[in-house]
Formats: C-alpha cells, structure tokens, sequence
C-alpha cells in the first residue's frame, strides 16, 4: 500500500501545477523540492517576493499564483528534500535534513527542470565569472544587482537579465553576443509559426529595446571568449567581435548559452532519452501526456525537452490530467476534454521554440573549446586532455572519464557532459546525437555514509 | 588464408587483453588488439584495483603460487608501464587487512589463511590481530571489529591508469589498437589461420588469436571450441568524495585511491548481465564502511555502481589452447589487476610456447571436462 | 587580498550575524549563504586541490564550486544552504579532512 497517488519531484512550473490539478482530482499528492520554497528557478522565491521586485517583470510575479495553488489539503509539500534515487516500484528516496526518507506512490512525476548549459571558456572558473543564470538567482533571492557586469553569451534570458539589470537601475557594461548573423538565417523559415506566440516575440522584441534605449553596448558574433583577472581582483574579458579584437574590464561576467533539460535522475531512473538536434541536448522520451517508457514514471516541463514556463505549466497539468485518468479519477474522454486548454497553451508556447532554437543556438567554441579551457570544473581537466584521450582511441563518455577521471567529481558530471560529447565531435550536431549519453547513477546528489547507513535492510518508508 | 600484418590478434582491450598484448610485444611479436564498444561490460572500468593475494588459492596450490608470483612481479611490471606510458600507475603494496565483525568467520578465514601458508611456505606472510590489538595500533578502527588478518604482501594500484598505462605502452611498443571493433563470430580460414567477423559488418584475418573478451567471450568461446563457461557475478561499490588525509589502511573492501576518494566494495551478486546499483547493497556498504571506521560516517558518497566480475566455473583463471583450433588461446580470470604483472610477461612464453613457457596446466580447462565427467 | 563584492546588496531586513574565517558578517536570514558571501567578499570562498580560486558559480546546487564549511561540516553547497544566525562558515582550501576542516 501507498501513503500516495502521485509524487511530484521538483516544484516548478510544471510539479506545482501538476500537484494542483492531481489533488483537485482527488489524488493524495507529495511535492518534493530541493529548494528551500516552491517556484523552481523561473519563479524562484516568488512567494516571498511578491510586489518587493517590481523589475523582475509581471511574468515573475505570475509564478505567486502557482505557489499559492499549492495551499491544498491533498498537497503534502517538502522543501529542502533532495530526491537522490528512484527505484521501480516506483520508490522515491530523498535525503531531508540529513536524513533519508522513502516514499512509494504509483505514479511519479519527474519535473527537476533544466539547468545552463555550461559555457566554458579560457577562465570560466574564476570568481568574476557566474552565469546570467545565477545572477537572476540572486536578484530573486536576495535583490542582489550585478555591479560594473557584462552579460556575454547568447539566448533570450541574456536580454530578459540585462532588462531587468536596466529597470533596477544597474544596466550591464555591455552586451556580448556569439549568435551568428547566419543563425538568424536559418531561424527566419520559423519565423511565421512563431507567430502564434506573438505574445512572447512581442516581449522579446521588447527587451532589445529597453536595451537599445538604454545605450548597453553591444558585440555581435563574439567569439575566442576568455577572462582573466588583474590583481586587484577585477576580470578583463577579451574577445574578437566584427574583425577587431575586444578587452573589457568589468567586475563580473556574466555567460549563458541557453539551457538544456536536466537528465541525470531521468537517465538514472532508466528512462529512454533522444537526441533534439534542434536544442543541442538528449531529453527524455515521453508522449503527449508526459509518460515515459518507464511504468508510472512522467516527466513534465523543461527537464522533458525546454520549453519554459508556460509550456511547463501546460506540461504540468496534461501529466496530472492522465495520471487522474491512469488511478481511475476521471475517463479518457474528460481527460481528453480537460487537456484542451493546457495543449492550445503547449502549442503557443512551443511554437517559438524552433525559432528560438535556430537562432540562438550555442556558439561552436562553447561546445567544442580551445585547448587550454578547463571542461571538468571538479577535477580541473581540459578541453586538451580530452582531445589527447580521443586520439588514444576514447570513443564515448566512458573511455573519456574512467581516463581522466572527467565528471568523477561531484557534480558527476553536470558540469562537463555536454561539453565532453562536444569535444568528442568537434561541435558536430549529428555526431554528438550518436554518442550515448553517460550513464547516470545513484546518489543523484552526494549523501553521507552516514545516512546511507541508517536506511535499514528494508528502507523504512517515513513519509 | 587469413590476410593479417599481425603475428598475433589479440580479442579484448581491457586489462587483460592489453596486458597480454605488451608481454607478446615485449617477446617481439607484432600484435593487433581488437576492442570493443564504449557501452561494453568492462570490467576493467569498474574494478576494485586490488593486487592482493590473501585467502588466494587456499584450495587450490597453483592459483596460491601464481598469485604470489604475480605480487612478486607487480614493482617491475609498474616500473615498466611507467616507462613506456608516462603514468604512475599508484602500486602501494604496504600491506593490507581483511577486517571482521564475526568471529567465526574471522576463524574460518584464518583456516584458510593457514593452509594458504602451507601452500606458499616463505613466499607468503601473513597475521592476526584482535580488535583491541587492532584498536591499539590504528585508532579510529570500530569497536565492532572483532579481528583482522594482515598480510604485509597485499597493496594496490590505480586501476583505470593501470588500463590507460597499458593502452599508452602497448602503443609504444609498437602494437595497434582498433577500438570499436566488436568481433562476433570466429571461424577457422582455409588454410590456417582464423576469419573474425565483426559486429559493424567488417570481416578481417588472424593467424593466431589470443581470447581476452572477458563477458564477451562467452560465445567467442564456443566457436573456437573451448567449453568454459564464463559467467558474470555483480559486484556493488561506493566512491566518496576526495579526502586530504590518508586513512590509515588498505582492506580488502575499503580502500582510499591515490587522489583522495575512499572506494567501498566487495559484494557478491548473480544478477545476469544487470550492473545496477541496488539500494540495500548501497546501505550494507555504507554500513560495513563506518563499522569498520566510524570517523567515515560524514564522508559523501558521490556515485554508486554495479560492475561484472569475469567468473570461470570455478573461479580460477584459465589458460587454455585450443585442442581443435591450434593458434587459439584463450585466456580469462577475475583478478586481472593482480594477474597483470605475469600476463604482461611470462605469459608471454606460453602463448608462444618457448621454453621459459611457465607450467599452466592445472589452469587448463580440461578441469572441468574432468568435472563434469565425474 | 581583499576584493569588493561584485554585487550591489539591497538594504534587506531581517538580518541577522554569521562568522566567515572569523569575521563577522550581516546578511538577510535565509537568503542563499553563497548569495551572502558574494554580498561580502568578489573573492574566493573555495580553493581547488589544485590550489585554483573558486567561488559560487550556478546558484542552483548544479556546479558544486560554492562548496565551504559550514559549522564544522566541509563540502556544503553555499548556494542550497540558507543564512541562519550563529552559523560559522570557513573557506575550504583544498580537499576536506576526514573530520571536518580542510587541507591547510
């Protein structure tokens, strides 16, 4: 027997509307979240927040709602639990105040989200480089501004950061930019489906000109990225833009290369994944309603191919809506009819993703970088040394890493994995879709044998 | 006939296949070694890095010898894979401990031990200790240990620079490794000599072929005529984060590598061909490892994984030609870590069958012919 | 030595104190601690066995480089640890020690 009906991992977009739609439904629901508070990274601390940051823009402030849709008598909510295995049956073991706890439900719905793809260039490592990412992070959760910062790199969250930098009041030092003009080629055949996501355009198309307006400098088709930082500490950023080479110095540079679904527990769980050509990253394989090939496993949201936040929410409810339909809640035909909404929202939000993809996409040297890049932040290992391990016959993820320890560390290769396969072929899409992704295994995340010893023979279940 | 440049086509890339590709290098040959897939079973990139001897052979006085000869011949065989790769391959053979928290088994194994001793007379050494002696000597060891045996012989290395080495060395000197070539059938050529068939399509030549597959032996076995039957028996590990210090000791299921993680292992399992990492397995290691030293119990653990031990019926290695298919040798063990220093030379002899050739009859697989006829 | 925060910090309330390498620090409670370290120090708060200069990175546990000691326990992840009054937080410098503390 089950304490649940569904367990929901990860509480963004996609796990907090999921939950609502699945408890309403009658299903006894456990949300777990390895944050502190509800919101994933898109809505991070929007609970909190509120009204406080009005410059974090009105789509932010929309992420409140999903966090009060979570006040539900069938929602039992965990925060600070780190989900660090799943098993069939299925079992969910997460690690919660430096203990583990497991809970056995017979639906799982697997929305951990997307992280950045890593940009690694000459000096990535040093403090002065973060990516806009984090930055974001930081104005959420603690108002914090990037001072004296240049934003370098490619994808729509460049422009939503440097806004958002501008409407607080700390407008970055420049824009960088590695899109190529033949980038924006290739996107324009996406451009008419996009249209019916005219909403999102707009915005974007509003963003450049509150950048434009704010006189942000701005280099185009940037390459030969690198970071060095002087003695007293501030970072001079050098590259080649419009046949000149470039040297910024500035306090912080700020890199992002779009993002990518984060697979290490849906791979770890023995779920199929793909490669998305488009979106340069595997994802996991799944229908329309977020099942996979795994019994009673769902994934929903950007970890299941990015779509962001409005896909996801979508994303989120289509999930809850089969799996109310798979524990006998309602028919195949009131779930048919319920999903209507959400999916006319799926398709509007998807609609701008090729264009988004095709335009956007990551820049050759962040997937293939020079020599002299360190790729394995853990284990400090070079774009190099992997080359070097390839010309001694290492074929895919393994060969690499048991030879030079690459993603031993503790990110078990976060960090480093799409920048190995890029390495491994040179940047070339079609290669990279045919190397294996690593295998990912159990803890997800590092626990202590301390805690792992405490699991009795039987792994009490303590939810 | 066969249409090969090779003298010798070795069949697995592994520990293994490189090591007993060096020594027919190193004897002069020209050897050509077929690797598999990355996704392959591999154990060389899972292993436990042991060149361990005690308990070895306590039944069985030719594994009890060529284990002690294999210790004996690990400083050389190190010192040459550092020549010609480059690496450290990390050999640490300062001795190690078999730790117990069940006095009967502890008994048991001492037995064991003793007629080991018996075997190997001075080649082998080896005491015990009570838990008190033991806690006297190493503070921090739990109070739930009841004894350990110790063998100043045991140490180990850096298995997976141990297979780069070899991978580096076997290229300086001069053989060629063809990664991603999985062979799938073996046949014998008109004339002499072997066609491989391999999984991609391609077919090639052999003169003579030496088996080294590992797992995937099992049916390349058969085609040569060879009766072993390999199986494979599931071992579950542990890998910490990197410690700055150095733990006190080496046993023969916790062990810190060179670079600081502390390695937990040991477990026996039939579970086919699945390497999963299992969830009970990961909390009875976790709960051997701080028994025996509770001060681990803060220490992460970063990665949990299942990897298949190489298992002959009766566990032993086994060097056999083949008496159908003369050319054909196959060879097979699950120590091939400990066993790399005798591969990577005397074995050698032999494969090519000189007159150094060490005796390795009692390795022979005509053993379990016997077996099954009794 | 010294490098000014890379970050301007809103004045937020709430704020309670916290040791770093024995200074006292103020930041909002609950608030990200690598967050709060940024708020402080550009510098480093970690340095690699390498001996390489590291400091939070992601912001999201992703990229483990905001790795300190946080009351004795080495290899917290700053950024999934929140600001709690009274925390004593030590910059790592090199691998952990087996109990707690870190190579120097």
């Amino acid at each position: 027997m089950s304490d649940f009906d569904l367990i929901t991992i990860g509480a963004g977009p996609a796990g907090m509307s999921a939950a609502r739609v699945a408890a309403e439904g009658g299903l006894r629901v456990l949300l777990l979240d390895e944050q502190a508070r509800p919101g994933g990274q898109i809505y991070r601390n929007a609970g909190q927040t509120r009204d406080a940051r009005a410059w974090l823009g009105a789509e932010y402030a929309a992420g409140a709602r999903l966090v009060d849709a979570l006040e539900h008598p069938g929602i039992t909510a965990r925060f600070g639990a780190t989900v660090w295995r799943l098993d069939a049956g299925p079992r969910v073991v997460w690690s919660e105040g430096g203990a583990s706890h497991s809970a056995r439900a017979p639906h799982i719905l697997l929305a951990g989200g997307a992280q950045e793809r890593p940009v690694p260039f000459p000096g990535w490592t040093q403090p002065g480089v973060m990516t806009a990412g984090a930055a974001q992070i930081l104005m959420k959760t603690a108002g914090m501004l990037p001072r004296d910062a240049v934003l370098a790199g490619s994808g729509p969250l460049l422009y939503l950061v440097a806004a958002q930098m501008i409407d607080a009041g700390a407008p970055p030092k420049a824009l960088v930019e590695t899109q190529t003009p033949r980038m924006m080629l290739r996107a324009l055949p996406h451009l008419p489906k996009a249209l019916f996501a005219a909403r999102t355009l707009l915005k974007g198309l509003g963003l450049m000109a509150r950048i434009r307006k704010a006189g942000v400098r701005r280099y185009t088709a940037a390459t030969d990225l690198a970071a060095d930082t002087e003695t007293d500490g501030t970072i001079r950023f050098s590259f080649r833009s419009g046949g000149a080479q470039h040297s910024l110095t500035c306090a912080l540079v700020l890199t992002h290369q779009g993002v990518i679904p984060s697979t290490h527990i849906s791979r770890a769980a023995g779920i199929a994944h793909t490669w998305n050509a488009a979106q340069v990253a595997f994802k996991p394989v799944h229908d329309i309603w977020g099942a996979t090939d795994r019994p009673g496993l769902y994934v929903a949201g950007d970890g299941a191919g990015i779509g962001g936040a409005d896909a996801a929410t979508a994303a989120g409810q289509l999930a809850a809506l089969d799996i109310l339909r798979s524990a006998g809640r309602i028919s195949a035909d009131a779930r048919n009819q319920r999903a209507a909404l959400p999916r006319a929202t799926l398709f509007r939000a998807r609609a701008i993703r090729p264009f988004l993809d095709a335009a956007y996409a990551p820049s050759a040297e962040t997937l293939s970088p020079p020599d002299e890049t360190i790729i394995c932040r853990c284990e400090e290992i070079t774009a190099g040394a992997v080359r070097q391990s390839v010309k001694e016959g290492a074929q895919g993820h393994r060969q690499i890493k048991t030879s030079l320890r690459v993603g031993m560390g503790a990110c078990q290769g976060l960090m480093c994995d799409a920048t190995v396969r890029g390495v491994l072929c040179d940047g070339k899409s079609a290669c990279m879709g045919r190397i294996a992704p690593p295998r990912a295994r159990t803890p997800i995340k590092p626990i202590t044998l301390g805690e792992l010893a405490a699991l009795t023979n039987d792994c009490k279940e303590t939810a | 006939m066969a249409q090969t440049d090779a003298d010798i086509t070795i069949i697995g890339g592994g520990i293994v296949g490189l090591s007993v590709a060096l020594g027919l290098l190193l004897a002069g040959r020209r050897v050509h070694v077929l690797d598999g897939a990355d996704s392959d079973a591999r154990a060389s990139q899972g292993n436990f890095g042991l060149v361990w001897g005690q308990g070895k052979g306590w039944n069985f006085a030719p594994y009890a010898s060529w284990t002690a000869d294999a210790l004996a011949a690990w400083p050389e065989f190190a010192r040459k894979l550092s020549d010609l790769s480059g690496i450290d391959v990390a050999l640490d053979q300062s001795g190690g401990y078999e730790f117990f928290t069940d006095m009967d088994e502890m008994d048991e194994f001492a037995d064991m031990l003793a007629q080991q001793q018996r075997h190997l007379g001075t080649r082998f050494s080896h005491e015990l200790l009570t838990g008190d002696e033991l806690r006297s000597q190493m503070p921090g060891i739990g109070r739930d240990v009841v004894g350990a045996s110790f063998s100043q012989r045991d140490g180990h290395v850096n298995p997976l620079r141990v297979l780069r080495a070899l991978r580096r060395a076997v290229a300086a000197a001069g053989g060629r490794v063809s990664m991603g070539a999985q062979v799938d059938r073996i046949a014998p050529a008109h004339g002499g000599g072997f066609d491989l068939a391999l999984k991609d399509g391609r077919s090639m030549g052999a003169e003579r072929v030496v088996l080294c597959a590992g797992l995937g032996a099992a049916s390349l076995a058969a085609d040569l005529g060879f009766i072993t039957q390999i199986r494979p028996q599931r071992g579950e590990l542990l890998i910490t984060e990197k410690l700055a210090d150095r733990l006190p000791f080496l046993s023969s299921t916790i062990r810190q590598v060179d670079e600081g993680g502390v390695q937990i292992g040991g477990t026996k399992a039939d579970a086919g061909m699945d390497d999963s990492e299992t969830l009970d397995v990961m909390a009875g290691l976790a709960r051997h490892a701080v028994t025996v030293f509770p001060a681990l119990a803060n220490v992460r653990v970063v990665r949990a994984w299942g990897a298949l031990r190489v298992m002959s019926p009766d566990g032993y290695p086994v060097y056999a030609r083949s008496s159908r298919h003369p050319g054909a040798c196959l060879v097979t063990c699950h120590s091939g870590v400990t066993l790399a220093s005798l591969h990577a030379s005397v074995l050698a002899d032999w494969i090519d069958e000189t007159a150094a050739a060490p005796d390795l009859e009692a390795f022979d697989e005509n053993r379990f012919a016997l077996s099954s006829v009794a | 030595m010294k490098i000014a925060s890379r970050f301007q910090a809103s004045p937020e309330s709430g704020a309670v104190q916290f040791q770093y390498d024995g200074e006292t620090l103020t930041a909002p409670a609950g608030i990200p601690l690598a967050a709060a370290l940024l708020a402080h120090s550009g510098g480093f708060s970690r340095q690699t066995a390498g001996g390489h200069d590291r400091t939070a990175f992601c912001m999201m546990g992703v990229c483990f480089d905001c790795l300190v000691e946080v009351d004795g326990i080495p290899n917290t992840q700053a950024c999934m640890t929140p600001v709690r009054g009274g925390m004593v937080v030590r910059r790592q410098i090199g691998l952990r020690r087996l109990k707690g503390g870190s190579d120097v």
